[in-house]
C-alpha cells in the first residue's frame, strides 16, 4: 500500500482519463465513430440472423453485408470469413480446429510448427495439444530483431513433412515485426501443410491479402482496427476442413456455433472497410509519428534503445531503458496520465519478462526494463509532446528504484 | 494490498487524510501457477483481484509489484535456514524487515513516494519527524510485535491508519465503505505454507532425516523425522508410545541441529526466566542503563513484566515471572508501557 502526501504534482483522479495520452492502441484502439454509431444503430434492431422470418431476414442481410466488407478488406470471399468472439477464439479454432482435422486425416500428422514469439492465444492452444492430445511442437527461433530464422523453418519441413500445420504470425504484436510469410507459405504447401497467421495486429496497419498470399486461416480481431470487442474472425479458405471447436448450431460454416452478434458484426464491417479503405494514409501517419517519437524519445534518453526492425508495424515503438523495471516506468508514466504496456502479464496481473524479448536473445533483465509505445490512427503529435515531456525524468526516477532494488 | 479487510480500510482512510495514494499488491509466489491453487494465505489469485476490487471502490490506482525473488531470497530461504539451524523464526517479522518496509520501501521512496501505508494494528505518536511505535488500542489484534524490526527511519515512512480502532469497527467501516472483503476471514497461517502444515512443508524442503527423541538423561524414547519439523514446547505429535514415569505429559526442550536430536522432558524444565538477545533492531534511541518494561516473544503473546538492559549489540531481559517454551530464533520484544523500544534474536534461555 503506497500513498504520497499532497503536493502539487498530484495524481490524476483515477477514474478520470479524460485527459490521459493513450499510447497503448496495440492493446486496443477507440472505435472509430462510424462504426460506433453503427453499432449504437443496431443494438436497437431485433433479429436473429439464423430466423426465417422477415427479423431474422433483416439481420441476415445486415450480417452478409458485414461480412462482405470484411472478405472484401481482406482479400477473401464472404464464404471464407467465419466470424468468432474473439481474436482468441479465431486462434483456438484455427490450431486445434487444423490440427484435429489433420490428425483425423492422417494420425502422423501430428506435428505443429510455429514461433517463438506468438502471441499466448497460438502458443497456449499448440502447447495444450502438445500436452493433452499427443502433438509435438517445434518453435522456430528469431533473430535479435524478432524476424522469424526462416531457413530453420525449412529446414525442419523438410526433415520430416509430417506436419498438421504451420503457424506464424503476421507481425508481432510487442515490438511489430513483419514476418517472412511468402516463403514460410512457399516451404509449408510444398508438402500440402496448411499455413495458419495470427494477423490480429497486422490487419489495417499494412497491406495484407489473404488470397495474394495463398494463406490457408488467417485471424483477425474486431477491436484493434477501430470495431468493436469481442468479435472476430478467422478466414479459412473454401474448402478446407476444420473441426468445431464450439459445438452448438453450427452458424458459421458448422466450423462455428453462437448466435451471430449483429451489432458487433455490422460494426466490423464498417471499421473493417474504413480499416482498408484509409490503410495507407493511416499507416503513413503513424509512420511519421512513430519515427517522431522514437527520435524524440532517444534524444531525451540518449541511453535507451529502440527495439525491432525496419520492417515493422507503422504504431510500434518499443524501448530498453537499461536499469530501469518496466513496471516502475509504467507507474510513474501512468501518475502523469501517459499510458503504455509492459508486455505480458500473468492471470494475476504480475509483471513477467516478456517472451518475444527474452526469444530475441535479451537478457531477463533487459527485458524487464523494456516498454512498448504504441500508436494508432487517433494519435495526434501532441501524444508525443506530452510523452516527450516527462519520458526523462521518469527514466531517471524509475532507475533510482532499480538501483535501490538491485540485490 | 493483501486482498483483505484491513490494509483496504487502511488505503480508505489514507485518502480520506488527504494522502496522495496508490494501491500495491505485493506478488511473492514465483511460479504463477501458484495463484491458481488455494485459496488461503495472502498470496492467491482471489487475493490479488480482491485487492483491485478494492482499489476500484476506493478510486485510487493500483499495481501489482513482483516481490517474488526478494521474498523467497530473504523470507523463505531464511526460513528453511533458520529451522535447518535448530531455531524458531517469524517469517512475517522478516517479511516486514525486508520486503515491506525495506525493498517496497525503498523503491517507493527511489519513485517519489512518501510512505508506505498499511493495515498493521499499530499506532504513531509523537512528532512527524520522530513518531514512535506503539500497540493499538485493540490489544487483542496489536501487531506491533511483527513491527519491532522497523528502524526509526522506516517508521517515520510508514502510516499505520488501523492502530486507533478495535478490529471489529474495523468491519463495519469496510462494509459502510462498500468493501467486499468487509467479511473475508483474518488469514492465519504462513503464506507461502498455504496448507498449514509447516513440518510436512520442511520436510519436503529438507528432506526426512531420522534421529533420536531422547529425555534429559539422554535415553533414547523414540524416532523423529527430522528434528528441524519441532518447535520448543511443542506437545503434541512427538510420537513416543511409552508413557513417561510420571504419567505426565512431555514436552520438546531442546533440538540440537547437529546431533539431529529432539529432547523432551517436563513442562517445568521449559521455564525461562533470563532472554538474551542480539541482531537488535531499535525503534528509537536505546536506553541506557537496566530498565523496567514489558517482554513479548509471540505475536499475540502476553507481555511479561520485566527488566532488560542493552549492552553492546545485544539485550538481556530478566522475567519477573518465568514463561514456558521459548525457542531460539524467535524474537524478543521490548516494551516500555505500550511503546516498543526495539527486538532481538533470541539467542539463549536461561
Amino acid at each position: 500500500m503506497w500513498c504520497r502526501k499532497l503536493r502539487q504534482e498530484s495524481w490524476r483522479a483515477n477514474l478520470d482519463v479524460a485527459m490521459s495520452t493513450y499510447l497503448d492502441h496495440a492493446a486496443t484502439t477507440p472505435m472509430s465513430d462510424a462504426a460506433r454509431l453503427a453499432m449504437i444503430d443496431e443494438l436497437g434492431n431485433l433479429g436473429n440472423a439464423s430466423s426465417l422470418h422477415a427479423s431474422g431476414r433483416r439481420s441476415r442481410k445486415v450480417v452478409e453485408e458485414a461480412r462482405e466488407a470484411i472478405a472484401s478488406a481482406v482479400g477473401a470471399t464472404p464464404g471464407e470469413i467465419v466470424l468468432t468472439g474473439s481474436g482468441t477464439e479465431a486462434n483456438n479454432l484455427a490450431v486445434k480446429g487444423l490440427y484435429w482435422k489433420r490428425i483425423q486425416e492422417d494420425p502422423a500428422n501430428n506435428r505443429i510448427i510455429s514461433s517463438s514469439i506468438e502471441h499466448h492465444a497460438v502458443m497456449d492452444p499448440i502447447q495444450w495439444l502438445v500436452d493433452h492430445e499427443g502433438a509435438e511442437v517445434t518453435w522456430i527461433s528469431v533473430n535479435d530483431r524478432a524476424q522469424l530464422n526462416v531457413e530453420e523453418l525449412v529446414a525442419e519441413i523438410e526433415r520430416d513433412p509430417k506436419v498438421a500445420l504451420v503457424s506464424i504470425m503476421f507481425a508481432n504484436n510487442e515490438v511489430g515485426t513483419l514476418q517472412p510469410l511468402v516463403r514460410v507459405i512457399e516451404a509449408a504447401h510444398k508438402y500440402g501443410i496448411p499455413v495458419h497467421t495470427d494477423a490480429v495486429q497486422a490487419f489495417g496497419k499494412v497491406p495484407l491479402s489473404f488470397k495474394e498470399l495463398d494463406l490457408d486461416a488467417m485471424t483477425i480481431s474486431g477491436h484493434k482496427i477501430g470495431g468493436p470487442l469481442g468479435i472476430g474472425a478467422l478466414i479459412v479458405k473454401k474448402n478446407l476442413k476444420l473441426t468445431p471447436v464450439l459445438h452448438g448450431g453450427g452458424q458459421e460454416r458448422d466450423i462455428r456455433s453462437g448466435t451471430l452478434d449483429t451489432p458487433a458484426i455490422r460494426a466490423l464491417g464498417v471499421a473493417a472497410t474504413e480499416a482498408a479503405e484509409q490503410l495507407t494514409e493511416r499507416a503513413l501517419r503513424m509512420v511519421e509519428l512513430r519515427r517522431e517519437l522514437t527520435a524524440r524519445v532517444l534524444a531525451e534518453v540518449p541511453d535507451a534503445r529502440a527495439n525491432g526492425d525496419e520492417l515493422t508495424l507503422p504504431g510500434i515503438a518499443h524501448f530498453t531503458f537499461a536499469g530501469a523495471e518496466g513496471d516502475a516506468l509504467l507507474l510513474l508514466l501512468d501518475a502523469q496520465g501517459i499510458e503504455s504496456s509492459t508486455g505480458s502479464a500473468c492471470s494475476a496481473g504480475v509483471p513477467r519478462p516478456s517472451h518475444v524479448l527474452l526469444a530475441m536473445g535479451m537478457s531477463e533483465v533487459d527485458a524487464r526494463a523494456s516498454l512498448r509505445f504504441s500508436l494508432g490512427f487517433s494519435s495526434t503529435s501532441q501524444d508525443v509532446d506530452a510523452l516527450v515531456s516527462v519520458i526523462g525524468g521518469v527514466v531517471e526516477r524509475a532507475r533510482k528504484a532499480g538501483q535501490v532494488s538491485k540485490r | 494490498m493483501s486482498g483483505g479487510v484491513d490494509s483496504a480500510v487502511a488505503a480508505a482512510r489514507a485518502v480520506e487524510a488527504g494522502h496522495d495514494v496508490v494501491g500495491v499488491h505485493l506478488a511473492l509466489s514465483e511460479n504463477p501457477q501458484a495463484y491458481r491453487s488455494g485459496a488461503r494465505g495472502c498470496c492467491t489469485i482471489e487475493d490479488s483481484r480482491d485487492a483491485r476490487r478494492a482499489a476500484d471502490v476506493i478510486g485510487i490506482p493500483f499495481y501489482i509489484w513482483d516481490m517474488a525473488d526478494e521474498f523467497r531470497a530473504d523470507v523463505v530461504e531464511n526460513f528453511i535456514s533458520e529451522y535447518a539451524a535448530g531455531n524458531t523464526p517469524n517469517p512475517c517479522l522478516r517479511c516486514n524487515e525486508k520486503i515491506k518496509f525495506e525493498a517496497v520501501l525503498n523503491r517507493g521512496i527511489a519513485m517519489g513516494f512518501d510512505a508506505v501505508v498499511t493495515g498493521h494494528y499499530a499506532q504513531l505518536r509523537g512528532s512527524a519527524d520522530a513518531p514512535t511505535l506503539h500497540r493499538a488500542v485493540d490489544h487483542g489484534k496489536d501487531q506491533s510485535y511483527v513491527l519491532a524490526v522497523l528502524t526509526p527511519e522506516q517508521i517515520r515512512h510508514s502510516l499505520f491508519p488501523l492502530g486507533d480502532t478495535p478490529k471489529e469497527e474495523i468491519r463495519k467501516e469496510a462494509e459502510r465503505r462498500g468493501l467486499s472483503v468487509a467479511n473475508k476471514p483474518d488469514s492465519h497461517d504462513i503464506c507461502f505454507i498455504p496448507s498449514g502444515d509447516n513440518a510436512g512443508w520442511l520436510r519436503d524442503r529438507l528432506g526426512v532425516s531420522e534421529g533420536p527423541i531422547v529425555d534429559e538423561e539422554g535415553n533414547r524414547l523414540g524416532t523423529h523425522q527430522g528434528a528441524f519439523t519441532y518447535t520448543i514446547g511443542q506437545r503434541k505429535g512427538l510420537g513416543i508410545s511409552q508413557p513417561s514415569d510420571d504419567g505426565r505429559a512431555r514436552y520438546v526442550l531442546k533440538i540440537e541441529p547437529v546431533s539431529n536430536t529432539v529432547v523432551v522432558g517436563a513442562h517445568e524444565a521449559l521455564a525461562v526466566s533470563t532472554i538474551l538477545g542480539e541482531k537488535l533492531r531499535m525503534c528509537g534511541p536505546t536506553p541506557v542503563g537496566i530498565m523496567r518494561g514489558f517482554a513479548q516473544v509471540r505475536a499475540h503473546g502476553a507481555a511479561i513484566p520485566c527488566t532488560y538492559e542493552f549492552v553492546g549489540d545485544g539485550v538481556t531481559v530478566t522475567l519477573d515471572e518465568p514463561l514456558h517454551g521459548l525457542a531460539t530464533g524467535q524474537a524478543v520484544v521490548v516494551y516500555d508501557d505500550d511503546r516498543v523500544v526495539g527486538s532481538a534474536t533470541v539467542t539463549a534461555t536461561i
